[in-house]
């Protein structure tokens, strides 16, 4: 077997990237949703808020946590399987990332401490806005490793030095290339809608199996209304995210489309099979004129091809096609479910049908799949340049062994199933268990009664 | 755009910063790692609750000085990050892996039950067992020096495997431990505390041990250490180090004898203050030693003026709230779990 370097440390970013992205999607959300649940419970008093919060930051603690030793691989790996990359661009993407560890990981890192276990530390008030320092914290965490990836697949405000090391211009240019503004904000609502769907196909969960019913229905209906509204604005984001493309990455989304040929007054492709030895879509489903129609608004406008590019300069076609589809018909399925819940809960049955909760259950995973595949679209559809147009991926690795990615490879896969798989085990223990009085001080023995202040005072102060 | 080139020696200034993130990351992930190293031979489990409560709420923002390490020499030395990483391929991996099961054991630990929590001890344990070794390796085989060729490393795949750097890995792993038992002594009480005690003794006389050998090689590994260390003049000026070390050891076994609480933690910390400021000496100018001086691997200066006005406003406030947190979570741990 040929270990290429290459392509090890392709497949180990790659996966490495992708089980990280999962963490984040779930936080990001997560921490600006249990900052409103916190809110609303200040301002109520509604113990089935305090509740939902004390079952969430649970889960989003080891989602966090798992978050955290993720990403530490990520930031590393730059240097370790990207050394060539690194020494290029350092001086544009170092920033950005240095920035990041400034301004958001300490303040999550830190705050994230109270906000699990600061209850009897400091006072409501500060617990709370603790609360929103981190989720704060993680968007604008999210800002900075946007920044860094959009200026990878939409270089400007930059120069480049006869030994091709890339030179910042003007920083302004840098961070708001022209790419960002679109996939800061579609990542973002992507992570917003992908907690909501879990949120929400827990609380349907509960609904179906008719348990802890108060909470289940603050939960699903909170969910349900991003479905309503943030769904639909998603599909009008990703609509402006893809026409932004078509006129910096044109190669891109003709693979994304399964177009060959440049022509005028295109077909949209909705399924069929890319072959790249053909240099063909097979069993191709059209619909006349609309991918011209979508990206150029005319009927009859032009949309390049794949043949357009040698196919050393071309993208592959099959993942960014298919990934595609995954994410917009999910994408429609989430616009879809938020119809029905409005004109279930016009008919004021938001919470009684049981297939709609059976629906939204199977939901539950759909948004982490739409991130997925959306970032196979675009880091795939990047190929096989690392800086658009500028650096290729060949060009990037560093200077070690294939054998030696190749088994890091699988030490990193061995690792993340078994820790991951425990994570996702003890948060579906904490769904089990579902909100309600779980804390030490709150149940004493099994009869759900509080613990009388002596037994606390006894229990402390009886060393060890 | 800004650039501060003109007025400051940008290089010199980002190699002090980036010198003082990586330190304080040692200083504090490393009572961390300390204590997962010591985890298994506490005397109880409630002592063992008691020592993970302790730095529960600290761990992931003491980890995160690692990131601003690796992070900052990335944007401030991008050719040393880009020489260096690879160099050391394998044992970065494995240190990653460590703290990956560092990591998640906080959180899977307090929340398992009857022989899941043994898993999670031990993966607590044999994770920051496995960080602390790699990164004393990493360190030892950073100061012998790593084979350059024009702007990427040039060395073979094992060549961070040494005798020396081997030494470096075990003499880490005992230094950590002996910040983590003083910090086990200020955090916690009674039975566990003076565990900790008796652990701390007998690892700082390791420690000492590990010092003087390492003062001893490091030397011999390049004339101008040698020279820089004991040519005349120098000699005068720089015998405080050594004098100052072994003052604080003395003042540390005094400390642990009297019972004192914070003054053993404190010593320890100032251990590792003296033999980081050594190591900096004999390294000097280097970021990659004997071969890429800090201003030739700098980045940008424009990179490195933007990054100096980041740290100028950004840096007090991680360090205000940094000591907040540290302040809200002070006194002793206790053994219930905190959630
Ligand atoms: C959309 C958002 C997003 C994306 C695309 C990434 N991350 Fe991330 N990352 C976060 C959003 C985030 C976060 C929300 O800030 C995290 C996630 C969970 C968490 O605990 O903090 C985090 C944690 C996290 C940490 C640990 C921070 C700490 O110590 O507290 C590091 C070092 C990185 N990430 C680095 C990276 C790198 C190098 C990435 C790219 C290759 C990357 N992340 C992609
Ligand atoms: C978080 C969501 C992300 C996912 C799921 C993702 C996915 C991927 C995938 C699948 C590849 C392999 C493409 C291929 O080789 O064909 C890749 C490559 C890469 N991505 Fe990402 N990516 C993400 C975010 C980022 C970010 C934020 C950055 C930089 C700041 C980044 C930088 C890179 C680099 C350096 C490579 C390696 C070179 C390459 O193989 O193209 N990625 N990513
Ligand atoms: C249904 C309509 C949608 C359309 C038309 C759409 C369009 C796009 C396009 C064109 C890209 C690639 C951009 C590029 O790399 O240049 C993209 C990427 C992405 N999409 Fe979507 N999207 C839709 C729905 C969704 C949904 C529902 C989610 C998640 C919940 C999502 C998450 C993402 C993510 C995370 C990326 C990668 C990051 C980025 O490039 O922004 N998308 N989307």
């Amino acid at each position: 077997m040929d270990f290429d370097p290459i392509l090890f440390s392709r497949i180990q970013f790659a996966f490495t990237v992708s089980f990280h992205i999962i963490f984040p999607s779930l936080t990001i959300g997560l921490a600006s949703w249990l900052a409103v649940v916190e809110g609303l419970w200040l301002k109520t008093g509604n113990q089935a808020y305090k509740d939902i919060y004390t079952l969430w930051v649970k889960i989003f603690a080891i989602t966090f946590g798992m978050g955290v030793v993720s990403g530490v691989v990520m930031s590393y790996q730059f240097g370790t399987n990207w050394s060539a990359f690194s020494d290029r661009t350092g001086n544009v993407i170092g920033p950005l990332l240095a920035f990041e560890v400034l301004t958001a990981f300490f303040l999550e890192a830190s705050f994230l401490g109270i906000m699990i276990f600061g209850w009897e530390r400091v006072t409501a008030k500060m617990h709370f806005l603790s609360t929103i320092t981190v989720a704060f914290g993680t968007v604008v965490s999210t800002f900075w490793i946007m920044a860094a990836n959009s200026w990878m697949q939409t270089p400007s405000g930059y120069e480049i030095s006869p030994e091709g090391i890339f030179h910042p211009l003007n920083w302004i240019d840098i961070i708001f290339n022209p790419s960002f503004p679109f996939r800061l904000l579609h990542m973002i609502t992507g992570a917003y809608l992908a907690t909501a769907f879990f949120v929400g196909g827990i609380g349907a969960f509960y609904l179906l199996k008719k348990r802890h019913l108060n909470q289940a229905r603050i939960m699903f209906g909170m969910a349900m209304l991003m479905a309503i509204f943030v769904a639909p604005f998603q599909i009008f984001l990703g609509d402006l995210h893809g026409l932004n493309t078509f006129h910096h990455q044109p190669a891109k989304v003709a693979a994304i489309e399964g177009l060959w040929e440049t022509e005028k007054g295109a077909s949209l492709i909705l399924f069929g099979w890319p072959d790249d030895t053909t240099e063909e879509t097979k069993y191709a489903l059209k619909i006349p004129k609309l991918t011209s129609l979508i990206l150029t608004h005319n009927l009859n406008g032009e949309v390049k091809g794949l043949k357009e590019w040698q196919p050393d300069a071309r993208p592959p076609v099959m993942l960014p096609f298919w990934s595609f589809r995954v994410m917009v018909g999910l994408g429609c399925l989430m616009a879809l479910t938020g119809l029905m819940a409005l004109w279930l809960y016009l008919r004021g049955r938001l919470f009684t049908p049981r297939w709609f909760q059976i629906w939204c259950v199977g939901m539950t995973p759909s948004g982490f799949i739409a991130v997925l595949s959306g970032w196979f679209v675009a880091e795939v559809g990047r190929q096989p340049y690392i800086v658009y147009g500028l650096m290729k991926t060949l060009e990037a690795v560093s200077p070690v062994l294939g054998q030696h990615v190749f088994i890091s490879l699988l030490a990193f896969i061995l690792v993340y199933s078994f820790i991951f798989g425990a994570g996702i085990y003890y948060i579906i223990k904490l769904i089990q268990k579902g909100p309600g009085p779980s804390r030490k001080e709150e149940i004493y023995g099994s009869h759900g009664l509080p613990t009388p202040p002596s037994v606390i005072a006894i229990e402390r102060e009886s060393h060890v | 755009m800004f650039d501060f080139s003109p007025f400051l020696d940008l290089p010199l200034l980002w190699g002090g910063i980036i010198a003082v993130g990586i330190f304080l990351y040692v200083l504090l992930d490393g009572f961390d790692l300390g204590v997962g190293i010591l985890f298994p031979f506490a005397p109880t489990d409630s002592c063992r609750t008691r020592m993970m409560s302790s730095i529960a709420p600290f761990w992931d923002g003491n980890e995160t000085w690692l990131v601003l390490g690796g992070g900052g020499l990335f944007a401030a030395f991008p050719l040393a990050y880009a020489i260096l990483l690879p160099a050391f391929y394998i044992p970065l991996i494995l240190m990653l892996l460590g703290l990956i099961f560092r990591g998640v054991a906080f959180e899977f630990r307090f929340k398992s039950k009857g022989y899941m929590v043994k898993v999670w001890d031990y993966a607590f344990h044999f994770g920051s067992l496995t960080a602390a070794f790699c990164q004393g390796l990493v360190l030892g085989a950073f100061v012998e020096g790593v084979k350059v060729n024009g702007r990427s490393f040039g060395g073979g795949s094992f060549d961070w495997l040494s005798s020396f750097s081997v030494m470096t890995g075990i003499a880490l792993i005992f230094g950590y431990a002996l910040l983590g038992a003083t910090w086990t002594i200020m955090k916690t009480e009674n039975q566990t505390q003076n565990w900790a005690r008796k652990v701390a003794f007998y690892v700082s006389l390791y420690v000492a041990l590990f010092m003087v050998l390492v003062s001893l090689w490091v030397p011999f590994l390049n004339e101008t250490i040698f020279w820089r260390w004991f040519k005349m003049p120098n000699l005068l000026y720089l015998s405080p180090i050594p004098l100052l070390t072994a003052g604080a050891f003395l003042s540390l076994y005094i400390s642990l004898k009297l019972k004192k609480e914070v003054a053993p933690f404190l010593l320890s910390i100032s251990l590792f203050v003296l033999g980081y400021i050594g190591l900096a000496i004999s390294l000097w100018p280097w970021i990659i030693p004997y071969q890429v001086s800090l201003w030739d691997a700098a980045a940008d200066r424009k990179s490195l003026s933007l990054m100096l006005v980041g740290v100028s406003i950004f840096l007090p406030f991680v360090l205000a709230y940094t000591a907040y947190c540290y302040y809200i979570f002070r006194g002793k741990s206790n053994s219930e779990i905190m959630y």
